[in-house]
């Protein structure tokens, strides 16, 4: 079985932490290496309901969902998921849904995959196109922090906010030999 | 084939704390026709996302029934939803397709329905505790119970007929549509 490697694992439980701070209820995420530790995390959270997807693009109608019936949901994906969800967004911005995305960098520093440049390579930007305040996390001592304060922008003023967790921050990912 | 207009008006008689997500085109017309009420959500847009916010909702409101009402095309270009919700088992979520077998709000054009893919076979599938294809208004009642008291997740193909009805036009705002929804369900 394929095993992500050097894959740092501290920060992921503050995340979790400000999760439940704030009150996050349910978390999609399509399956993601640098994302595993807090799936993990959400899966064993009886107060949050994991929804696997089978494209990044479905997370964005169940963080509506979850808002009309009370519920503050985040979402997790890679910077290529970013690029599967570019429509529904707007779903997002003309309701005023307040949401967090948090996303795992590819197609930057170190990467081993080409084809994860293009999308990679763009990421905050369409984030930004689409109407998200952008955050980007270097340092793994900066996570709690910032993470918090996103959170509370999305769900105190019923924004949307991503989160992108560098390259640098969740280890590089490296051919399995 | 059924008259979609008569179709969801029986489905949403005496509808008590029934919670409905229209999609985008006609079936939100269908479901305005129907008595404009604070707990529709009706869609504009955002194709293909109609069955996902039904499952966020059922998964918030476990004590309330939701019923996602949409078209043939919004199902076909979210199918992996099918599966999402397959996974999660909500009781309380079920899923009506309006099925034309056509783009209505396009020029009519064919969808993949009407070549004999089968949306009701998918659910199934993908472990809907109940899927059918219906196409007789006597079976309207039988809908309309399993809207209220089925075991979910279900999903109900609805056979309708071509003919393109008059726009019923309902909240466009989409603040004014969550606000309205929201402060409803606060309610009660």
């Amino acid at each position: 079985m394929h095993k992500p490697t050097n894959i740092e694992t501290s920060w992921p439980d503050a995340v979790h932490a400000q999760f439940r701070r704030v009150g996050i209820r349910q978390v999609g995420y399509v399956p993601d290496a640098g994302h595993s530790r807090l799936i993990e995390l959400c899966q064993d959270d009886p107060g949050i309901a994991d929804v696997v997807l089978t494209t990044e693009e479905e997370g964005v109608g169940l963080v509506a969902g979850a808002a009309l019936g009370g519920q503050r949901a985040a979402l997790l994906m890679q910077s290529s998921g970013v690029g599967n969800c570019v429509n529904m967004f707007s779903l997002l911005r003309n309701c005023g849904f307040g949401c967090v995305v948090l996303v795992t960098m590819r197609g930057e520093f170190g990467e081993f995959n080409q084809w994860q440049v293009p999308m990679g390579s763009i990421t905050e930007e369409v984030l930004r196109l689409a109407g998200f305040l952008t955050y980007r996390i270097e340092n793994a001592e900066d996570v709690d922090d910032i993470v918090g304060a996103g959170c509370d922008m999305a769900f105190d003023g019923n924004l949307q906010v991503a989160i992108l967790l560098s390259q640098r921050l969740i280890g590089r990912k490296q051919w399995g030999r | 084939m059924l008259d979609r207009r008569e179709f969801v008006r029986q489905l949403l008689t005496d509808r008590g704390g029934l919670l409905v997500v229209s999609g985008l085109g006609s079936a939100t017309y269908d479901v305005a026709a129907a008595g404009d009420h604070p707990l529709n959500f009706y869609l504009w847009g955002a194709m293909g996302g109609t069955a996902m916010i039904g499952l966020g909702l059922a998964l918030a409101r476990p004590d309330r029934r939701v019923a996602v009402l949409t078209g043939d095309g919004d199902m076909l270009m979210g199918l992996g939803s099918l599966a999402t919700i397959g996974v999660k088992q909500p009781k309380n979520l079920s899923l009506v397709v309006l099925d034309n077998a056509r783009y209505g709000e396009t020029g009519m054009q064919a969808s993949a329905t009407q070549s004999g893919i089968d949306l009701a076979a998918m659910a199934l599938a993908c472990r809907f505790r109940d899927a059918r294809t219906v196409s007789r208004i006597e079976e309207a009642a039988d809908i309309r119970t399993l809207l209220h008291t089925g075991e979910g997740p279900t999903l109900v193909d609805a056979r309708i007929g071509e003919d393109e009805m008059p726009r019923v036009l309902p909240l466009r705002d989409g603040h004014a549509i969550k606000q309205r929804f929201i402060e409803a369900l606060n309610s009660g």
